[in-house]
């Protein structure tokens, strides 16, 4: 079940963040950080990136997720925002749409969305959790994606069950695989195709990911070896501390060693390439955001803003809103929703 | 005090180098250049530094290369076929002393 559903505290984002600032005393407070490597105030570098939350809605309830998503969500974004998304998409040359949940696949309009933004000639990427590809109820959404060639950029955060299945509920590391194979047979991941197959290694625990060529390779070797599955690359991704992963840290007495690895790890150049210098993030209601963790945090972008009232030259010099949870993406080689950023 | 080992004492080992900086800082460099991606990788040392770990049980290094095998990507199979691999050779170390004891033996008997 979700935090929401359970009543927990962290379920507020002001609770979260209270923890977060909280614990700023035990180390340098990330804008210091920033300032120390002449990065603050933080602002965007342009919109290259058009990130659409279309909601919480998902049929797996992950013990890391930063969304707290799951099938007891009903947040999902309305055929009139996505209007408004597309409405504002066509207004700039952005080139790359990247849509995100939940399990985006699940939102009736998510299909809507992919043809749209396919029809205004913009890459698409579909954050997929594999498993929803199985779901009776999502029948032909893998031929779909194929159909339009969308980037398809997959959680997988091991090449072995025990540790997938731990982090992501029993049994979904097999249908992941299952999965893996039925875009594969559709030439996704394959060498000489043109449909991305890219996954995502998360930690499964209160470490930071490897190298992100390294665990790659193994991936590869692993998953070749044991299933023949291919893909392109393997992104790692550093878990935030946040929401359900917040929780997990604090209940496992984790969250200080935790939070003092992050600060330590502050990399500079990790924090010059952050994913939130390129990107706008867009929630399931259409407010807007500087990315997908802000969002869940509440934390607004500068000004507040919503999809309809979109000034795209505005937001593409915007100043970032930061916070202690921002170490998670600049530790060591850095972490964006494309891999290592250093 | 509670007891001799204290896990956030891990934290404080450049501690060590206040009486004498310039031998520590040989010692931090050196380390720093022997867990570097070599003709070994990373993960590989890490998975050795496990195993040695146990050998010598220190109790830091134990801590500190579980966490830095799970962050070069290992699995607890790995780790715990790298923990067996130095109780092997602790066993199989003392086992090998016995010839010491069969000669000693075969010595002094008739």
């Amino acid at each position: 079940m979700s935090l929401v559903s359970l009543h927990h505290p962290l379920s507020s984002s002001a609770e979260q963040l209270r923890v977060l600032d909280e614990s700023a005393r035990a180390h340098k407070p990330f804008a210091r950080a920033l300032a120390d490597s002449g990065l603050f105030p933080l602002r965007a570098t342009g919109i290259r990136v058009f990130q659409i939350n279309v909601g919480k809605l998902c049929n797996q309830t992950c013990r890391h997720c930063h969304v707290d998503a799951g099938p007891d969500r009903p947040e999902i974004m309305t055929r009139e925002t996505a209007e408004l998304c597309m409405a504002a998409l066509a207004r700039t040359d952005i080139p790359a749409v990247d849509i995100t949940g939940g399990a985006p696949e699940l939102n009736p309009n998510f299909r809507w969305l992919v043809e749209r933004s396919r029809e205004l000639g913009r890459h698409v990427i579909d954050r997929c959790n594999l498993t929803v590809l199985l779901l009776p109820s999502q029948s032909g959404l893998a031929e779909f994606l194929a159909r339009h060639e969308v980037e398809v950029i997959c959680s997988l955060p091991y090449f072995l069950g025990e540790q997938t299945d731990a982090q992501r509920g029993a049994g979904v590391f097999e249908r992941s695989i299952d999965a893996l194979r039925l875009l594969n047979g559709l030439g996704y991941g394959r060498a000489d195709s043109g449909l991305r197959l890219n996954l995502v290694y998360n930690p499964v625990g209160a470490f930071l990911p490897p190298a992100q060529h390294a665990v790659e390779a193994d991936f590869k070797r692993e998953l070749g070896r044991r299933y023949g599955i291919e893909f392109h690359s393997l992104y790692t991704i550093t878990n935030m501390p946040i929401s359900r992963f917040l929780e997990f840290l604090l209940r496992t007495g984790n969250y200080d060693r935790y939070m003092e690895k992050l600060a330590n790890a502050y990399n500079p150049a990790a924090a010059a390439g952050v994913m939130c210098r390129y990107m706008l993030s867009i929630g399931w209601d259409g407010a807007l955001y500087d990315c997908d963790f802000n969002q869940m945090l509440g934390l607004s972008i500068s000004g507040g803003a919503h999809i309809r009232d979109f000034r795209p030259e505005l937001l593409a010099e915007r100043r970032i809103v930061t916070g202690e949870h921002c170490y998670g993406c600049t530790a060591g080689s850095g972490s964006s929703c494309g891999g290592t950023t250093a | 005090m509670s007891g001799y080992y204290h896990q956030e004492d891990l934290g404080r080992f450049a501690d060590v180098g206040k009486n004498a900086p310039e031998l520590w800082k040989r010692f931090a460099a050196w380390y720093e250049a022997v867990f570097a991606e070599g003709a070994l990788s990373e993960r590989e040392k890490s998975l050795i530094a496990l195993a040695v770990a146990h050998a010598v049980q220190c109790p830091y290094c134990i801590d500190a290369y579980t966490q830095s095998c799970l962050e070069k990507g290992s699995n607890l199979e790995q780790m715990t076929e790298a923990v067996h691999v130095a109780s092997a050779i602790r066993g199989g170390a003392s086992l090998v002393h016995g010839l010491q004891m069969r000669n000693s033996a075969e010595k002094v008997s008739m």
